[in-house]
């Protein structure tokens, strides 16, 4: 059963991934990255992390997307209508793409099968809390700065210059 | 029942996807989808580690790369509008400025 | 007792450090009293040393002093020691007492030259070097001393470094002193090599067992050695171009202490010199042909300097031919003696040349005598000494050798006696036209003319008191003597002395008769000159004035310079020159050049990597990535 699940799970990430890089507007692309997004989000759950499934979803499908839709619209690039590369550097990404997936698979080669731990509890939210707030709570304070400077930085970046000489 | 090799292969097919993308399409914005395409193929098999050798370091990690990912996409998205303001286009081929 | 033998060297070398770094700042009373200071104080340890040598009995009359361990390497080891034993004692002596008067002597000489600091500086160093030389107890403290002399003889000679021709000669003192460093240092190689030790006790004692091929190997390269620093053929042509310098330094490098170098050297290595009797017989062949050479060639020189010089040359030949011989004892008898009446006259000379602003030429000098009373006398007593008048100092050494020679060599002694009666010839012939007969100098300089000032005829009279009593340190047993410096140089040359095979005595009277030979012709040689040139008021010929060929030969020295010129010279500039051509310009500088351009033509390839388009970049990263990835893992 898990294994069904997990097939269907991984066919719906794999298409919505190629439509995501295939598809002419770029609404449609946003809107298949979601599908993505939930398709993996799926996989967290067959894999017990139910903590990191809820984040997923509100951080990327719930913010991230927003944010790109967001962008979009506001260039309105509704319409595809730039043109393509030219098939030369097409093919060249094709294969070099491919390349790149032989080189990943085969350097796992010779690694040795492991099987799913059964009734894990490392991904409730209450193990995860006390792992989060003890070995790392140095990163977790860090963090948060960081998000406090990409939320002034982006606000810098995005003022208008409409502030000329009095 | 899921051996892990196939959480791997599917995280890599996934990964390739995005530098397929990240080389194939020349607008900026599907380009930064593919990056994060890419890194949440990384997430996943921080996860399944995490999962099947029963250590929850692995999703703290995920933890925060999504929160870098998020900081990320914020300043890079106003970057791009910024840029989009100066040359009003998106097109790669054509803010190819990152020289001397 | 160890502090005060190092701090012999130890004076002088303050001396020039501290005049040296200062010379600019220090007024010429200061530089005087540190100069002059330092080596009178050096002196007067010399004497206490001296005394307590000769306290000592003579199978133990030396001391031995090590500074501290120099180097140690692998077997090598070599200390920085010094030992005063009679023969370095007897050096000390000279080199600090000379040294003095000379000291003295410049003060005068040089007072109104602007490199008057800078000249105290270098005569320090160089009286520092040579005590270096004869005071270090192994070979390469003595190495060190005989390049250090070489050295500041080429700072002396080239003193007035504005004119080219002084540079070129003080160049020329130096690469022919190299040459023969060259011969001196392979001797001490060679004998570290089957020595295995550098230090002198250890390497005399051993002498007696060592094949005597290699000892004719080493002392023939250490003879070269000697050829080079005091002028023997074939290396003796920088003699007379080093009259260049100032006199005070001709004479005190050139008459009494370097040059003097090679025969206190062959006379410290006696054990091994007596042993390869193949080399004794080259230095005697080497000495005498050198004595005879340089005295034919100085009958005909005109200027007052270099008359002193080949005469220099030729007692030099005179030294090596006693050591060549055998008779150490003779050689450096000769050596102190020859010092003190060479001095002399250079100083005197030196006088001369003051008192007449810059005259050198002989040919327009004369009538001296009345003008220049105090230097007049004391260079005739020098050159009575030079000629070897009983009982002046030349008289007892000279005499000694050709006793020696005639022991052993009837020619050689011949031949000897022949250059001595030359000697005598030239010398008075100097005298004659210097300072007696009609004054023939212009009527300006004559106008100037007055004796040299107090600290310039001071070292004279000393000097020549020293020339009259010096000789009495060794007379002859045949004329009652009990020759004291056979007695006190005993303990350094008793080894010599029971190896060697002929120690034949001559009978006194036949000693008797040869002094008689001696006296007699010497005296019909100064006869001679005499009515050559003060009663027949010869002068020699003006430039440009033809002469006979055998004048003109000997007038231009045989040709050796032309000759060394043309053989050795112009090949090795020739030789430079194609090297400069070939090998620097095509082969180092196109070296050079190609590593610039490669770095340009590098970086002009790899600007084009940086296109600016995104794309190409991101498609770089991951080519990139792919092939670590296949390096790392796959791989």
């Amino acid at each position: 059963m898990t294994l069904n699940l997990f097939y269907f799970l991984s066919f719906l990430a794999v298409l919505s991934a190629l439509l995501v890089v295939f598809s002419k507007n770029p609404v449609h692309s946003v809107l298949y990255l979601i599908i993505t997004f939930f398709s993996i989000g799926g996989h967290y759950l067959l894999l017990n992390a139910e903590f990191l499934f809820v984040v997923h979803i509100i951080v990327y499908a719930g913010a991230i997307m927003v944010l790109f839709l967001y962008v979009i619209m506001l260039l309105n690039l509704n319409r595809e209508s730039e043109p393509h590369k030219s098939n030369l550097v097409k093919v060249a990404a094709t294969i070099s793409a491919g390349l790149l997936l032989i080189i990943l698979v085969g350097s796992l080669k010779g690694a040795e099968s492991m099987m799913q731990v059964e009734n894990s509890s490392i991904g409730y939210v209450k193990s995860l809390g006390k792992v989060l707030f003890n070995e790392f709570m140095l990163p977790f304070e860090i963090t948060s700065v960081l998000l406090l400077a990409a939320m002034v930085g982006a606000v810098m970046l995005g003022k208008s210059e409409k502030r000329s000489v009095n | 029942m899921v051996p892990i090799e196939y959480y791997l292969w599917l995280s890599a097919v996934l990964f390739t996807i995005g530098v397929l993308g990240v080389l194939y399409r020349r607008n900026a914005i599907i380009i930064f989808m593919c990056i994060e395409l890419m890194l949440n193929a990384v997430n996943l098999v921080m996860v399944a580690f995490s999962n099947y050798l029963n250590d929850s370091s692995g999703q703290v990690f995920v933890f925060f790369i999504m929160a870098v990912a998020a900081a990320e996409v914020a300043v890079g998205l106003a970057i791009l509008v910024v840029m989009y303001r100066n040359t009003k286009t998106t097109d790669i081929d054509i803010l190819n400025q990152l020289k001397w | 007792m160890d502090m005060l033998v190092s701090l012999v060297p130890l004076l002088p070398l303050l001396g020039f450090l501290i005049i040296g770094l200062n010379s600019r700042r220090l007024s010429h009373g200061v530089t005087v009293a540190v100069a002059c200071g330092s080596v009178l104080a050096a002196f007067v340890i010399a004497v206490v040393l001296f005394c307590q040598l000769s306290s000592l009995p003579a199978d133990a009359r030396f001391i031995s002093v090590t500074v501290f361990n120099w180097i140690s390497a692998g077997s090598f080891s070599a200390s920085l020691g010094f030992l005063v034993d009679p023969l370095s004692a007897l050096m000390l002596l000279i080199i600090t007492g000379v040294g003095f008067l000379i000291h003295l002597y410049s003060v005068g000489y040089m007072h109104d030259d602007e490199g008057f600091n800078r000249f105290f500086s270098y005569l320090n160093l160089f009286v520092f070097f040579m005590l270096l030389l004869v005071m270090g107890s192994n070979y390469l403290v003595m190495f060190v001393g005989w390049e250090g002399v070489g050295l500041c003889s080429y700072l002396l000679i080239g003193f007035w470094f504005k004119n080219r021709d002084y540079t070129n000669a003080a160049n020329k003192a130096f690469i022919m002193n190299r040459i023969g460093d060259l011969g001196l240092l392979l001797g001490v190689i060679l004998i570290f090599v089957h020595f295995g030790s550098i230090q002198y006790n250890e390497v005399l004692a051993k002498a007696t067992t060592i094949d005597k091929g290699t000892l004719t190997l080493i002392t023939m390269l250490l003879f070269v050695g000697a050829m080079g620093k005091s002028a023997q053929i074939p290396l003796y042509t920088w003699l007379p171009d080093a009259m260049a310098g100032p006199t005070p330094v001709s004479a005190l490098i050139h008459a009494a202490t370097m040059v003097t170098a090679g025969i206190y050297m062959i006379a410290r290595n006696n054990v091994l010199y007596t042993l390869s009797e193949p080399t004794q017989h080259v230095i005697m062949i080497v000495g005498l042909a050198t004595a005879l050479f340089a005295a034919t060639i100085a009958l005909v020189q005109n200027d007052i300097k270099k008359v002193l010089a080949y005469s220099t040359v030729s007692q030099l030949g005179l030294m090596f031919l006693a050591l060549g011989l055998g008779a150490y004892t003779s050689g450096i008898f000769h050596m102190a003696t020859h010092a003190f009446f060479k001095a002399l006259l250079f100083l005197g000379a030196g006088s001369v040349i003051h008192a007449l602003q810059g005259e050198q030429d002989i040919r327009n000098m004369g009538g001296l005598r009345k003008h220049l009373p105090i230097t007049s006398v004391t260079f005739f007593i020098a050159v009575l000494a030079i000629s070897g008048i009983f009982p002046f100092a030349g008289f007892f050494s000279k005499d000694e050798i050709l006793a020696a020679a005639y022991a052993q060599d009837k020619v050689v002694w011949a031949i000897a006696l022949f250059a001595s009666l030359l000697t005598s010839f030239y010398m008075f012939r100097l005298f004659f036209l210097t300072f007696s007969g009609k004054v023939r100098a212009s009527e300006h300089t004559m106008h100037h003319i007055h004796e040299s000032p107090k600290s310039m005829t001071l070292p004279l009279v000393v000097l020549a008191v020293l020339s009259v009593a010096g000789g009495f340190m060794g007379v002859p047993e045949a004329l009652h003597g009990s020759h004291w410096l056979n007695g006190f140089l005993a303990p350094v040359f008793a080894p010599s002395a029971s190896l060697a095979h002929h120690a034949e005595h001559l009978s006194h009277s036949t000693e008797y008769m040869l002094m008689g030979v001696v006296t007699v012709l010497t005296l019909v040689m100064i006869a001679i000159a005499y009515v050559q040139y003060v009663s027949k008021n010869q002068v020699p010929a003006a430039e440009g004035v033809s002469t006979s060929p055998f004048h003109r030969l000997l007038y231009n020295k045989y040709y050796v310079d032309e000759l060394y010129d043309a053989i050795i010279v112009k090949p090795l500039f020739w030789l430079s020159v194609q090297f400069d051509a070939i090998i620097e310009r095509l082969g180092i500088d196109n070296l050079v050049n190609t590593f610039g351009s490669s770095v340009v033509w590098g970086s002009r390839a790899a600007r084009r990597l940086q296109t600016g388009s995104i794309g190409f970049y991101i498609f770089v990263m991951v080519i990139s990535i792919m092939v670590l990835l296949a390096t790392a893992f796959v791989l």
